[in-house]
């Protein structure tokens, strides 16, 4: 049983990184800047699961802070960057 | 991996399925980011990453860490409850932003003006 829940951490850590480096594709050739501010709220998703996953990986709680933090930033920054591109300036 | 191997095999199963269908699903959803041709189809991609494949490692999350230190940790319920309250209020944002700007630019071939919802400014019909 710990080696299904080893191959379990190892094939959903390769899934986040690989979705990662999809996100990261998208955020470099994307045509409009919509689609690189939409990459980049993908990306900050991408990295909670990721430390979510590291998380079960390493047993500790630590990480679930780390998840909480990334989650905050990435919205206040996300959101920012929306209002940016439909505003020109994000506190009128 | 002394910490894997002392977990029981109650916990293990459903955390391991948790992890393999959040993964594949994780996966699906940067792969729609990537490949698909618009971006108002784009942008149901990143939805299910969001919804499904977070919500099922944060339940594994809750399961390891409950069967891990024999009492009930779901805590990890604040990340769930924080990010689907926030990701439609990200979309919306971002989905008005790519409207807004493609109404203005006067994009005829972005779809802006899919489904007769929004028209062009200087355009009567």
């Amino acid at each position: 049983m710990v080696a299904l829940l080893e191959f379990a951490i190892g094939f959903v850590s390769v899934c986040v990184i690989l979705s990662m480096l999809f996100c990261t594709i998208r955020l470099v050739i994307g045509p409009t800047a919509q689609d690189r501010v939409l990459a980049l709220d993908t990306l900050w998703m991408c990295a909670i699961l990721l430390a979510l996953v590291l998380g079960i990986r390493f047993g500790s709680l630590i990480y679930f802070e780390v998840a909480l933090l990334i989650a905050l930033i990435g919205f206040v920054s996300t959101i920012a960057l929306a209002k940016f591109l439909m505003r020109g300036e994000i506190i009128e | 991996m002394s910490a894997l191997e002392r977990l029981p095999t109650w916990a293990a199963l459903p955390v391991s399925l948790l992890l393999i269908i959040g993964g594949c699903v994780i996966v699906t959803g940067a792969l729609g980011l990537m490949r698909l041709p618009n971006f108002y189809q784009r942008i149901h991609g990143p939805a299910i990453t969001i919804t499904l494949g977070a919500g099922s490692v944060l339940i594994a999350s809750m399961i390891y860490f409950t069967a891990q230190q024999s009492r009930l940790v779901i805590h990890e319920i604040i990340i769930t409850v924080f990010v689907l309250l926030t990701a439609p209020v990200v979309s919306m944002m971002i989905m008005r932003a790519a409207v807004y700007r493609d109404l203005r630019g006067r994009k005829h071939n972005s779809g802006a003006d899919a489904g007769d919802v929004y028209r062009f400014p200087d355009e009567d019909g």
